[in-house]
């Protein structure tokens, strides 16, 4: 039991973890076959990945997970817009946009408290 | 593209992915989110090779942390698993629209194999920036050095945040949790050219949190449904529009 025990965790990784998140990979291997580079196809799955991936930033701002949901929301998002601002300023550098909306973040929960 | 012939500062092929990869802003992001997933995995009681494992086999931040935390609270494995499924959606369209980039006409299924499963949020962003200007028969190479470089980084920082679980205050955790939505905004920003791009991003900063406000089920996949159609007919305008004017 005990050597079962300890091998039912990685069994699970593998049945719950693994596998339903690789699915949409091999699903996207079949489905990217015979597309060419300029299809329609790939301008809407490029597109729809796009706006997922801001959908992703939205909800993580606006409810925040774990330590990030101990600032409040205004501080966030005055962060995030902090950041925006230093990115452009830096003449489009991620690098300055990413450090300064981080950097605002903490300072918020400095001021404003969080854990 | 006829950019082929223009030298990309890294050179090509895997090495050149690998340097990409190692210059790239997501080296920090990557660390950052995976120390809080390495913590996270001690936190909740899992084995060290466990937690690790999870990263060199699911390879997406959102879902391991789904599993960690589902799994550490002993929820039942079938709605782990669809939990896990379900916010994984997004890897999909990341794929479709990576694979046609990096193929030639001789490449088998089986050689983008190991790009597909490489593709993550942070790969993705990376690979549509550098490949443009990688020879095509180089591509698959290339994406996998940026894939490996950033995967390697991200299991050393899953074990560090392993051990570093019990000594790190809770603001740098938070500041640590904040750097993947900042990067990803800024990225999305920076690599926005055409009209669909543009209205792909705010749409989706627009929707996802509205349905998640609105309760609606499986907002994220509403999302790209809703905001690749709209991007996609916003494109088609513009296109239509601007031949009208040229000729």
């Amino acid at each position: 039991m005990s050597a079962l025990g300890e091998l039912a965790p990685y069994a699970l990784l593998i049945l719950v973890g693994f596998l339903p998140n690789e699915v949409w990979r091999m699903l996207g291997v079949v489905l990217a076959r015979g597309l060419d580079e300029d299809s329609q196809v790939i301008v809407f799955a490029r597109a729809a990945a796009t706006a997922i991936l801001t959908g992703v930033v939205g909800k993580l701002v606006i409810f925040a997970p774990g330590a990030l949901a101990s600032v409040s929301v205004t501080v966030r998002l005055g962060a995030t817009a902090l950041g925006l601002v230093a990115y452009l300023l830096a003449r489009r550098s991620v690098l300055a946009g990413v450090v300064a909306a981080t950097l605002a973040m903490m300072a918020g929960m400095l001021v404003f408290g969080g854990t | 593209m006829s950019s082929s012939s223009v030298a990309l500062p890294y050179g090509s092929g895997f090495l050149g992915g690998l340097r990409g990869g190692a210059t790239s802003i997501y080296m920090v992001v990557v660390v950052g989110s995976y120390i809080s997933i390495g913590a996270l995995g001690h936190d909740l009681g899992f084995p060290l090779a466990w937690t690790a494992l999870t990263t060199l086999l699911v390879w997406a931040a959102p879902a391991q942390v789904i599993l960690i935390s589902a799994l550490g609270a002993s929820a039942a494995p079938l709605e782990v698993a669809l939990a896990v499924g379900l916010s994984s959606m997004r890897l999909l369209p990341m794929v479709v629209s990576l694979l046609p980039l990096v193929r030639t006409r001789k490449t088998r299924t089986r050689d983008v194999l190991v790009t597909a499963h490489f593709t993550s949020i942070s790969m993705w962003i990376e690979a549509l920036r550098f490949l443009p200007r990688v020879p095509r028969d180089k591509r698959i190479g290339f994406a996998n050095g940026i894939g490996a470089c950033l995967m390697a980084a991200a299991t050393a920082a899953t074990i560090a945040g392993y051990h570093l679980a019990q000594t790190l205050p809770g603001l740098l955790v938070a500041g640590l949790l904040f750097l993947s939505p900042m990067s990803f905004l800024m990225s999305a920003v920076r690599n926005a050219r055409v009209t669909a791009d543009w209205v792909a991003l705010v749409a989706g900063l627009v929707l996802a949190p509205l349905l998640a406000w609105r309760g609606v089920g499986l907002d994220l996949m509403w999302t790209g449904i809703v905001g690749g159609v709209l991007a996609f007919a916003a494109q088609r305008l513009r296109e239509a529009l601007q031949n009208k004017v040229w000729r």
